[in-house]
């Protein structure tokens, strides 16, 4: 089911978008965002507006608040910049962006964020399947689990001079998960260049998790055999599993997970239901039969 | 004198809410309206119960009076802020929905710890009359020191909803364990040792 582009574009400058993406070659790919969100014409699959996607941030590493990544990353350096690939793999590979642009086009996906304290944005970014990118290195066989790590610089993060997280930042997925055709790697969104508190130049984007398995500006991936201990799972392992899928039905230990605001709306719209996996139900619950998600949260 | 220091005072203690409705009208509470009005009245609601709390060490430091004759007038308004903090939360966040909320003050502790705290305020708003203070007598002191359990459970409610302590809460923290120590008498303390 698609859905025209004027209906949930609230950007002036984004009416260029159909150009834009003939521009770079792509067809649209709309149809990722999870047709479940669709079926109802609702105020929550309107896309956030660019201003709050680039003004509210969590990004730990320039600060805990909202507005620290904004106000405290513009300076932050994103060239020269590469990604290695190591681990359970035959021969360790590093990438420089310059390769990683020639070698993997973006695409458009408008996906939904929800982020584990209880709210949500929807999202046009612009990446490509991380299973290309992990195609180029060859796993060997002992590799069941993909390491995610994020830059270590506390000289211009200012966060990182602090004990607030397990510094770098750390995030783990499942091989099969980080396989999957959603799991995106993002360089870009509304069209243009990612902005620094959004994780430039780099950043993983797994739709049907929570916000803050989508490591950032990650200069390392590694196939390991063991689950990796994420940042967060380390900080506080009763409350952030490794999985966190978006799951409705299992509390967070201090929030509900049922409902979600939705960020951009006034004071009077109410919270709207969140859904399983985040929407993406029909294309990832599969990954997860006869598991126990109240045991694996 | 004292009178147009109490009306200055309130009028300044009106500046929580003044703010808020300039931002309301201006539409400048950012990307999380309601939640951005919740954490205001909360934060202010604290502070609130530090400068109550605030008054009674200022009277040693500065060995004047004065400041006793304004702490009920904060301690009131420690009640109105949790009150309006409270009420945001229920009625803009949960549309007066019960049943989750009811739920999350059961299973969440840090709901089931603030909402703790604004119930024992209400019988400190209740008898902060002149009157109750002399029907009351000794009693009234021992009733109103309830406000150090408020303001514990206040601050750890802060913590408890916090993603990690580092910055705000743990400001918070410092700030209530300084004024708790004013309390401590030292000299009674080092002289059973």
């Amino acid at each position: 089911m698609k859905i025209s582009n004027t209906q949930i574009t609230p950007e002036k400058f984004y009416k260029n978008r159909r150009k834009f993406i003939k521009q770079l070659g792509l067809a649209s790919s709309a149809f990722y965002f999870a047709p479940t969100l669709f079926s109802t014409a609702n105020a929550s699959n309107k896309l956030t507006e660019y201003k709050y996607i680039t003004t509210y941030n969590n990004y730990y590493e320039f600060g805990t608040g909202k507005n620290h990544p904004v106000e405290r990353s513009q300076n932050f350096i994103t060239d020269p910049w590469s990604i290695t690939i190591d681990g359970e793999v035959d021969k360790k590979i590093t990438l420089s962006m310059d390769d990683i642009k020639k070698m993997f086009p973006v695409e458009e996906r408008i996906y939904r964020l929800r982020c584990v304290e209880g709210w949500s944005m929807v999202i046009p970014w612009l990446g490509f399947p991380l299973n290309k990118l992990l195609k180029k290195a060859n796993p060997t066989s002992k590799a069941k689990f993909v390491r995610f790590e994020s830059i270590l610089d506390p000289e211009q993060m200012i966060g990182q001079r602090y004990p607030i997280l397990d510094w770098p930042y750390k995030e783990g997925l499942r091989i099969d998960e980080a396989m999957h055709p959603l799991t995106i790697m993002v360089t870009g969104l509304y069209g243009k260049e990612l902005p620094n508190q959004n994780g430039s130049p780099i950043r993983l984007m797994v739709p049907w998790k929570y916000g803050f398995k989508s490591a950032k500006a990650i200069v390392r991936i590694s196939f390991v055999e063991k689950m990796p201990i994420s940042s967060w799972m380390k900080a506080s392992p009763r409350e952030y599993g490794f999985y966190s899928n978006v799951n409705p039905n299992v509390d967070h230990p201090r929030w509900s997970q049922a409902t979600e605001r939705v960020i951009g709306e006034g004071i009077m719209s109410p919270r709207i239901p969140t859904l399983m996996f985040n929407g993406y139900e029909e294309e990832v619950a599969h990954l997860y039969k006869d598991m126990d998600l109240r045991k694996y949260y | 004198m004292l009178r147009y220091s109490k009306i200055f005072v309130f009028l300044l203690c009106l500046w929580p809410l003044y703010s808020i409705i300039y931002q309301i009208f201006y539409n400048n509470l950012g990307a999380e309206p309601v939640d951005k009005i919740i954490n205001h009245f909360g934060e202010w609601t604290l502070i609130f119960i530090f400068l109550t709390l605030s008054m009674s060490p200022l009277k040693k430091i500065t060995n004047s009076l004065i400041w006793i004759k304004f702490r009920r007038m904060l301690g009131l308004f420690v009640f109105f802020y949790a009150s309006i903090h409270m009420l945001s939360y229920v009625g803009l966040d949960y549309r007066f929905d019960f049943e989750p909320l009811i739920n999350d003050v059961l299973k969440k502790k840090f709901i089931f710890i603030g909402f703790s705290a604004w119930l024992l305020l209400i019988p400190l708003a209740i008898t902060s009359s002149d009157k109750m203070v002399k029907i009351l007598k000794h009693n009234w002191k021992k009733i109103h020191r309830l406000i150090y359990v408020i303001g514990i459970f206040g601050v750890l409610h802060f913590i408890w909803l916090s993603k990690t302590i580092f910055f705000k809460p743990l400001i918070f923290l410092v700030i209530l364990i300084i004024l708790l120590l004013f309390r401590v008498n030292f000299k009674k303390l080092s002289s059973k040792v």
